[in-house]
């Protein structure tokens, strides 16, 4: 199937900004699909609320926009209930990890087989520039305009410790990378997740003087590097891409399975 | 590796916002904003068809076809 044809086309353009990242991550995303040559109906999309969350309107896969912050909540059930899907769950960093923080730690706890897309522009977009718990620690925003003095979330440190077994990072920039380590995610059993850097022009680029979507871009390039790499040893101010953790731990619905099976046999001796 | 030729490069007009990544990034500067800020392929003959244009397009407006060899 061709790219577009994953693709709810009625709906172009997008709702997003000019230069915003997350239509890269949605293009990065569709070809990841495309060369897994997965049919449109053994995925689930299912987002929460925010500009990223948008993204499950734009895909022709069985789809579903939730509460906020509780996408993987919902996406847990769907999981349990049919469990030969592959559930894909888009999320921006306030909707992950500030108002969704205690069941994306929960949901990785349980290593249940879905595929976390933490869309990570650093800051509230919909609502309008406030700073979210990836923001970081001297950042401007609408809600801290003489700076922001909390500390953000390592979103890779923070997957392993709560016990994904599959976490990776990449920016919006490499765009090889975003298609590669989604179709990764999907094929790994277990909670998968895979933090994209993508660029908010409209306000986190605005409030910290970071220029428009290309300078944005260009930061992505000239401030990450590969992890292990000869650079990261010299520098390790930039931040690291790639692989962070992969490993196999029982999954959550086989898990259940096993459950089901002993409590049926339980029931007939 | 065989070397990729270009068969068709494709930008949606209505689809494109001007936001310029694809010609900041095009290795061969292959594209140009044209006056109403939309993305226009002006040296398609330089094009290397290495799609970068078409992943990197948050718009999803460039479509780059590959001549298969």
């Amino acid at each position: 199937m061709a790219v577009k044809d994953y693709l709810r086309e009625r709906f172009f353009p997008h709702m997003w900004c000019p230069g915003c990242g997350h239509g890269t991550v949605l293009n990065g995303l569709v070809h990841a699909i495309e060369k897994l040559g997965m049919s449109k109906n053994e995925i689930v999309m299912v987002s929460g609320i925010g500009c990223s969350s948008r993204i499950s309107g734009y895909v022709d896969f069985h789809t579903m926009h939730t509460l906020h912050g509780r996408a993987l909540a919902f996406a847990t059930g769907i999981k349990l209930s049919k469990p030969e899907l592959n559930v894909i769950v888009p999320m921006g960093d306030g909707d992950a990890l500030a108002i969704g923080g205690n069941h994306f730690i929960h949901a990785a706890r349980r290593n249940i087989a879905m595929t976390a897309l933490v869309m990570n522009n650093r800051i509230y977009g919909m609502t309008g520039g406030q700073y979210s718990p990836l923001s970081g620690y001297g950042t401007i925003a609408t809600t801290a305009p003489y700076t922001n003095i909390d500390q953000g979330f390592d979103v890779a440190a923070l997957s392993m410790a709560a016990g994904a077994t599959f976490v990776a990072r990449t920016t919006v920039y490499h765009v090889h990378e975003v298609a590669d380590l989604i179709q990764q995610a999907i094929l790994h059993d277990g909670f998968s997740v895979v933090e994209v850097l993508s660029q908010c022009p409209t306000y986190f680029g605005r409030h910290n003087r970071l220029g428009g979507p290309v300078e944005m871009l260009q930061w992505f390039k000239d401030n990450t590097t590969r992890i292990g790499s000869k650079a990261a040893a010299e520098n390790p101010e930039l931040i690291q891409r790639g692989i962070f953790m992969q490993a196999d731990k029982p999954e959550y619905c086989t898990e259940y399975d096993k459950i089901v099976e002993q409590a049926m046999a339980a029931a007939k001796a | 590796m065989a070397k990729r030729k270009l068969k068709e490069h494709h930008i949606q007009r209505e689809w494109c916002k001007g936001c310029g990544i694809c010609v900041a990034f095009c290795p061969k500067q292959v594209l140009e904003m044209d006056a109403c800020d939309k993305a226009v392929a002006v040296r398609l003959e330089d094009c290397i068809a290495c799609e970068m244009c078409a992943l990197r397009c948050p718009d999803l407006a460039i479509r780059v076809d590959v001549e298969k060899a």
